[in-house]
């Protein structure tokens, strides 16, 4: 199977992207760069600029700063050219509640200039692939979350762009729907296309994406590969709880000399996490603040969610432009 | 379903492939199937919601009997004598308000998220705005035809006969359509389909009332009827008139199409570029 040809055109490179809403900038000076044939991941809370971001990108916004191209194409000189290139699957379906899901493909197909009788061809054809055969003739209120989400994906798909954004394509889907997405996104990008997705799911990205960017308050405050973010994180955390809030700088200490890094103050008084790139590395913790004289009341392994994320990487500088590479 | 699937066909996509195919512009063609293509989408949604024609329905019947009930003996000594004067008039009317109803559907509308999808395809900007007036064609000729059908129950006979009152609708479509473009930039920039709903309110009762459409001219005050007189709407009830009471192209007839012409060459690039604007 052939893959676009790579080292050619980045599919997105963005510079200084700004978007401000009167005093609030959402998004703040972001860059990208999306390499064509790639999964990209760009992972934040909500309210971190992840959408506008992709609105930007896809014409939806005016850029109110910076510049973006899209396989060498400006966004804000081409945007006709840009909406030939990109398809676009919003956090919230945008598909015609007023028709059927058969018709919903059609009208956007012809819209863009393909003769009726293709048009209904392509409609069979992603309606079979995206499981909603049945409910073709059924208008959209008769739809569930997974089935609107799949057709919307559909709709997206008709003119096969090389660029797909798609915003939180999993939020509110259920696991077996979720899992089927995730197929359907890799099933893409081996077709040549690049996806540019946002998700609030650190597994997601980690699941689907070859890189990450990791936006918080309209900022990138990391960029990497999943492993070298997890490397920055750990694998597992190992949460403590102090009996003695004052003893958190011996706890520090503690931990600085078993595994070389400092622990995450959590805002909660004598709460620490510490990242692990070992599960088992916690029993070594444990017992050297035993020796130590330290008393814990509480002890847990947990996988490092979103919130450690941002803590660990906006945690060890003020400056929130750290890069995952600069950090090690 | 479990076992479904969502792989689309093996087929290579290539970029620069799409990049250099990409086509830089909409062409006048390509914008006018786009506008077609809108079109149909709102004549379906038009069957699936008849309630939609509740107004065209309803407001010609019931204002024809009322208005000539209650202001044709005061005005025009007997009921049947007003009917000339009048059904030109509530013609006129009842299209202008179908003109409204564009608006605040459209603001609706734009709210859903259908919209976004049509503003990130590569289609003209003009045809999701276009597309509903051309399918609104359809209510105008509901309303217009119904006003002269109730005129006709009524005891109307129209000197014109079937040309001039085909006539008639003809140019009242046409009016209803270009004044529609006026309701369509109101609903480009007003916040709420409520809002529309108040602003058109506001721009429709002067227009219909502060007309010839229901009383001679000559029966105001001067101030006023120096308005009456250069209202657009006065235009249209005059040469509908005309056209179906004598089957008589009078000037009345140019100027209502200059005034339409004008109201499109004005509202029709603004409500295009609110609507790029519009988040």
């Amino acid at each position: 199977m052939n893959i676009t040809e790579p080292g050619t055109e980045p599919a997105v490179r963005a510079e200084g992207l700004v978007k401000a809403f009167g005093e609030h900038r959402a998004v703040d000076g972001i860059d990208l760069d999306v390499r064509a044939g790639e999964i990209f991941g760009v992972l934040g809370p909500n309210g971190a600029g992840k959408t506008t971001t992709l609105r930007m990108l896809a014409t939806l916004l005016p850029i109110d700063a910076g510049r973006a191209e899209i396989f060498g194409v400006d966004v804000a000189a081409d945007p006709h050219v840009i909406r030939q290139l990109v398809g676009v699957t919003g956090q919230y379906a945008s598909v015609d509640e007023n028709l059927t899901a058969r018709e919903n493909l059609w009208l956007f197909s012809r819209l863009q200039g393909i003769p009726s009788a293709r048009a209904k061809r392509i409609a069979d054809r992603l309606l079979g692939q995206f499981g909603l055969e049945e409910a073709a003739d059924k208008t959209l209120a008769h739809f569930s979350g997974g089935m609107r989400r799949r057709l919307d994906l559909a709709a997206s798909l008709i003119t096969r762009p090389p660029l797909i954004f798609l915003d939180e394509p999993t939020t509110g889907l259920d696991p077996r729907t979720r899992g089927q997405m995730w197929d359907t996104i890799r099933g893409l990008v081996a077709d040549g296309c690049t996806v540019l997705l946002t998700t609030q799911y650190l597994d997601e990205a980690d699941q689907l994406a070859d890189r990450i960017a990791v936006i918080d308050r309209g900022r990138k405050v990391a960029e990497g590969t999943p492993d070298e973010l997890k490397t920055a994180v750990g694998d597992s955390t190992l949460q403590l709880l102090l009996a003695e809030p004052g003893e958190v700088p011996a706890a520090v200490e503690v931990v600085r000399r078993v595994l070389g890094s400092d622990p995450v103050l959590s805002p909660e008084q004598g709460r620490l996490n510490v990242a692990l790139d070992q599960a088992d590395r916690a029993a070594d913790v444990l017992i050297a603040l035993r020796t130590a004289g330290v008393s814990i009341s509480s002890v847990s392994v947990a996988k490092p969610s979103l919130d450690e994320v941002f803590l660990a990487l906006t945690g060890h500088e003020t400056d929130d432009r750290t890069d995952v590479e600069e950090n090690r | 379903m479990s076992s479904t699937t969502i792989a689309p066909a093996r087929q290579t996509v290539r970029a620069a492939e799409r990049v250099a195919a990409a086509r830089r512009h909409v062409s006048m063609g390509e914008t006018l199937a786009q506008t077609m293509t809108m079109a149909w989408r709102a004549v379906k949604k038009m069957r699936r919601n008849p309630e939609q024609f509740f107004d065209v329905v309803l407001q010609p019947i019931l204002f024809t009997a009322m208005f000539a009930y209650v202001f044709g003996g005061a005005i025009a000594g007997d009921v049947e004598s007003y009917l000339p004067l009048m059904i030109p008039g509530i013609l006129a009317q009842t299209v202008l308000t179908t003109c409204m109803v564009t608006g605040t559907q459209l603001r609706e509308d734009m709210e859903k998220g259908v919209f976004d999808r049509f503003k990130s395809l590569p289609i003209a900007r003009i045809a999701p705005l276009a597309g509903p007036m051309v399918a609104d064609l359809l209510r105008y000729a509901t309303a217009a035809t119904l006003t002269f059908s109730m005129g006709l129950l009524m005891g109307y006979r129209p000197g014109g006969g079937v040309t001039g009152v085909l006539a008639a609708i003809l140019l009242a479509i046409l009016t209803g359509w270009s004044l529609a473009w006026i309701f369509t930039w109101v609903g480009t920039i007003a916040k709420s389909a409520q809002a529309v709903q108040g602003i058109s309110m506001m721009i429709l009762f002067p227009l219909t009332f502060l007309s010839n459409a229901f009383v001679p001219v000559g029966t105001l005050p001067g101030w006023l009827a120096a308005f009456v007189r250069v209202n657009p709407v006065s235009h249209l009830v005059t040469a509908a008139r005309d056209l179906a009471n004598g089957a008589l192209v009078s000037t009345e007839v140019a100027w209502t199409l200059l005034a339409c012409l004008v109201v499109v060459a004005v509202f029709a690039p603004l409500s295009v570029r609110s609507y790029k604007r519009h988040i």
